[in-house]
């Protein structure tokens, strides 16, 4: 993946599969430390299932049999020496309190880094992909916060959806005016 | 800074066209958006097309939608649409550059822009 963005869209889109109703997105810098974390309330995985999702030649599709999101993030956060971890309660076992959270470490300042590249359009696509989904969005960079909640933007919405042109549009912007400042 | 306020104030611009924009699409373009799609370069195939549709004031007719994996990663970004009565065409390989002319010539005017398909990019 050319950008981390891109991993944080493919990985959020496990969450989405996963059937959950509100997923957030996390990216916390501190320092050169960079946190993500993606946590959501889907149906979760049972540990056997936790344990093959990091080896390629494991997928949900039913189109070829390698799955490639996962061992994707371990690597471009395993080359800035940090890592994946994954925490997850199937609906089964926790039927109160199921979900997965992903978690990636990054060194930002190892020479590996993959940048973090356009979050905006990340989001842009997740919301627009499923935009019956909440999802709350914070990227902290050492103090400066950019923040998103789209049930605050559904409170406002009523029955327009968030995946009109111009509401998408609007998000958009949102977002970016939000980053201006640390630019 | 964008406000609460402005985006209540596109909700009441919106409400009227919303109804209007119900089960009336005879289009649908379908971006492929698996992990070996977005690898490609899937995100901006598909921010292109969205634009596109909505400034040529097409969405009412048309739909963009992201799918999953269609099987053929090594073809991504992959593109489909259809279109009622007619055959689904398969676009592969496609750039935001390459969504524009789709929307032009083929969504516009009609014309399946045949050398960014499937059929012409297996044929040789």
């Amino acid at each position: 993946m050319k950008e981390l963005s891109l991993n944080v869209l493919d990985i959020t889109k496990n969450s989405v599969k996963a059937g959950a109703t509100l997923i957030d997105i996390s990216l916390v810098e501190v320092g050169s430390l960079l946190t993500l974390t993606i946590t959501d309330n889907g149906c979760g995985m049972k540990p056997e299932v936790v344990e093959t999702v990091m080896n390629p030649f494991y997928t949900t599709r039913t189109t070829r049999k390698v799955g490639m999101g996962v061992p994707l993030l371990m690597l471009a956060a395993e080359q800035t020496g940090g890592g994946v971890t994954i925490e997850s309660r199937h609906k089964e076992e926790h039927p109160e309190n199921h979900g997965t959270v992903v978690t990636a470490t990054f060194h930002t300042d190892h020479i590996d880094f993959t940048p973090i590249g356009d979050l905006v359009s990340t989001m842009e696509t997740l919301i627009m992909g499923s935009p019956e989904i909440d999802f709350t969005f914070t990227h902290d960079m050492n103090g400066h916060r950019v923040e998103l909640d789209t049930r605050q933007l559904r409170e406002v919405l009523g029955e327009v959806p968030l995946d009109s042109y111009e509401i998408i549009q609007w998000i958009g912007d949102f977002l970016r005016e939000q980053y201006q400042p640390a630019e | 800074m964008k406000s609460l306020a402005e985006l209540a104030a596109i909700r009441d611009k919106m409400k009227d066209k919303v109804v209007l924009r119900e089960g009336t699409s005879d289009t649908r373009i379908v971006v492929g958006m698996a992990t070996c799609g977005i690898a490609a370069g899937a995100r901006p195939v598909l921010s292109a097309f969205v634009e596109g549709v909505n400034n040529a004031g097409l969405n009412s007719t048309v739909t963009v939608s992201q799918t999953g994996c269609i099987g053929i990663c090594q073809y991504e970004p992959v593109v489909e649409v259809f279109q009622a009565g007619k055959e689904k065409v398969t676009y592969v390989k496609m750039t935001a550059e390459k969504a524009a002319k789709v929307i032009e010539e083929h969504i516009k005017g009609g014309k399946v822009v045949e050398e960014y398909t499937y059929t012409y990019a297996t044929k040789a």
